[in-house]
């Protein structure tokens, strides 16, 4: 059944959206948050328990210690009070990820209290987004769901279970609710969400994969008029990238507008992303099924940190990624559209590796977002995965600037390199490529293209110089591609001249 | 004085349900009469702790030990799965799961 939805910028015209996002990170320990098993993605099912995630009677968890710092450190890039003493409690719930049928979360006593991020958003203005909370819990275990025709839970006749999951730390950062963003809303959302992805990987605290599932979010959001209380608010849970996150938002948005329009009233439910539907689609209503009961796990005391302890970490802090940018930005020159493409390229490392390597930033930024991201595109991977690396580049830009390779040799060169020839001077030597700097080689073949083109020599000394490029093309073919075009386009001016 | 509170026999019921207990009339008869004892008791502990007594997070008066960030020898999966009523392909096979996520 389609829902009805309203226009967008009708919606956002009537209602001003008022939302909040539950993001939960995975941290990169080695162990799990309460046990000594190793954690590792795509290992076999089953093989990275203890008896401590698996649940069972009489195992205890201990605390993690590289999980709590690593906890503290976010806290401190978002600007937190972080306590002195935080407790663990018991989220009861009963589902079969859960293999203790409670998550062992934080409730009135997290480690992270109150903080804030500012946001950067496309035209550089900035947008701050108060945190409420960023609390340490352990993960659950995947479910696969079997029988259903569709996937899905419904029409499933049984689930199989893998705990490996079970007990990876996470941190789960909880904003304040959201106001003001209006229209922006997605916007401010995509932008909040990669700043924390951001941070996590500066931090390097999180492998921050989405695809993996390392990050997800909660995106809740309800509608009301200006001067009128908040409406209800759908809860949409477990999105995993960050597009859905913003195509949610667009959607509940729309979805909401037109419930309230029609004089209706928004459910307070639990809602997931469906991406092949592009559509959000209701799951249970909210009621005391939600009733965690929490309490204070009695298997684990308090966890104390000193402020001695916080302020030796804040001390490893490296360079956030918003002032690292602004300082690269300003060193690279480059304009606040190209350090826009860089980033969302995630070519920045690479165009720093390159430049360190000795290229230009402005030759470096070219070759990363031009020829190279091109080529990620087209194989569907990213720009790390490809075989070229900072210093192959370096070695291109190199070559250029000694006068060996011309902007075409140099393509060519270092799509070698990306078809796996090897080095780029390996691609070189091995496919002779040389600029022909020999001028009488040239000349030579500027006269025989020239020669056999005689219209075209009747249009350029007419001062008509749109068929040059024919001349040029002509001269490249005659040399295999070796000539240096600028140099052709001198000898070809010389010759009509005369 | 802190007025005590009263276990209602549909508050039983709820947290039967919630605890995915079933519970008999007779059994939720019990439960009332006990926990309402229980209750009492807390009351009582509540009129004592007047303002001047800090809250207590926890009664024992230690923090958690953190351990370092090592690894240790894992289950086999074997091992895991010893317990299992049934299993398939490595994983526990659980019940299908109606309606909630």
């Amino acid at each position: 059944m389609a829902e009805k939805l309203m226009k967008y910028t009708d919606a956002v015209a009537k209602y001003d959206p008022v939302f909040g996002l539950e993001v939960h990170v995975e941290l990169s320990t080695n162990t799990k948050l309460f046990c000594p098993a190793h954690i590792e993605f795509g290992g076999e099912p089953n093989s990275q328990l203890t008896p401590v995630s698996l649940g069972l009677p009489g195992s205890l968890p201990v605390v993690n210690k590289t999980a709590i710092d690593y906890a503290i450190k976010l806290g401190l890039a978002l600007h937190c009070d972080i306590a002195e003493w935080s407790q663990f409690a018991r989220k009861n719930y009963f589902y079969p990820d859960m293999p203790r049928d409670y998550q062992i979360s934080q409730f009135d006593k997290p480690l992270n209290g109150e903080g804030y991020l500012d946001v950067e958003l496309d035209d550089g203005s900035v947008f701050r987004v108060d945190i409420e909370r960023a609390h340490v819990e352990d993960d659950a275990g995947k479910n696969t769901h079997l029988g259903g025709s569709d996937g899905r839970i419904e029409g499933a006749n049984h689930s199989l279970v893998d705990y490996n999951r079970a007990g990876v730390p996470l941190i789960e950062i909880v904003t304040k609710p959201i106001a003001g963003a209006g229209e922006r809303t997605p916007e401010v959302a995509g932008a909040y969400v990669r700043a924390i992805r951001d941070i996590v990987r500066a931090l390097n605290i999180s492998h921050a994969r989405m695809e993996q599932g390392n990050m997800r979010a909660d995106v809740n959001i309800s509608l009301h008029k200006k001067g009128e209380p908040l409406g209800t608010r759908s809860e949409t849970k477990n999105v995993n990238t960050f597009k859905g996150i913003e195509k949610t938002l667009v959607y509940e948005i729309r979805r909401q507008a037109a419930i309230l329009e029609d004089g209706g009233e928004v459910l307070q439910e639990t809602r997931h992303w469906d991406e092949s539907k592009q559509a959000t689609a209701g799951g249970r209503a909210k009621s005391d099924a939600n009733d965690y009961r929490y309490f204070p796990d009695p298997d684990l005391v308090m966890v104390h940190v000193t402020r001695d302890h916080i302020e030796e970490l804040r001390k490893q802090m490296p360079e956030m990624p918003r002032e690292r940018r602004a300082r690269l930005k300003e060193e690279w020159g480059f304009t606040d559209l190209q350090m826009r493409d860089a980033l969302n390229a995630d070519a920045l490392d690479l165009i720093e590796e390159t430049i360190a390597a000795g290229a230009q930033p402005a030759g470096a930024r070219k070759w990363w977002l031009g020829e190279i991201s091109r080529e990620a595109n087209e194989r569907g991977v990213s720009l790390e995965e490809l075989p070229i690396t900072p210093q192959d580049v370096a070695e291109v830009e190199q070559l250029i600037k000694s006068g060996q390779l011309n902007d075409k040799l140099a393509k060519q060169t270092v799509s070698g390199v990306l078809s796996g020839e090897g080095k780029p001077s390996e691609v070189v030597a091995k496919h002779g490529y040389q600029v022909v700097s020999d001028d009488g080689a040239l000349e030579a073949a500027v006269d025989d293209a020239l020669k056999a083109n005689p219209d075209i020599v009747a249009k350029l000394q007419a001062g008509n110089m749109k068929p040059m490029g024919a001349i040029i093309g002509a001269v490249m073919r005659a040399t295999k591609g070796q000539a240096d075009a600028k140099t052709v386009n001198k000898i070809v001016m010389q010759r009509i001249a005369k | 004085m802190v007025a005590m509170p009263t276990f209602t026999r549909e508050e039983i019921e709820n947290l039967g349900r919630l605890a995915q207990i079933a519970l008999t009339d007779g059994e939720i008869e019990r439960l009332k009469g006990e926990l309402n004892v229980i209750a009492e008791s807390i009351t009582k502990v509540q009129e004592v702790a007047g303002s001047d007594v800090p809250p207590t997070a926890n009664p024992i008066p230690i923090e958690a030990y953190l351990r370092p960030d090592e690894a240790e020898e894992p289950l086999s999966q074997k091992e895991a799965l010893a317990g299992a009523p049934e299993t398939e392909a490595g994983m526990f096979v659980a019940p299908r799961i109606l309606g909630e996520e």
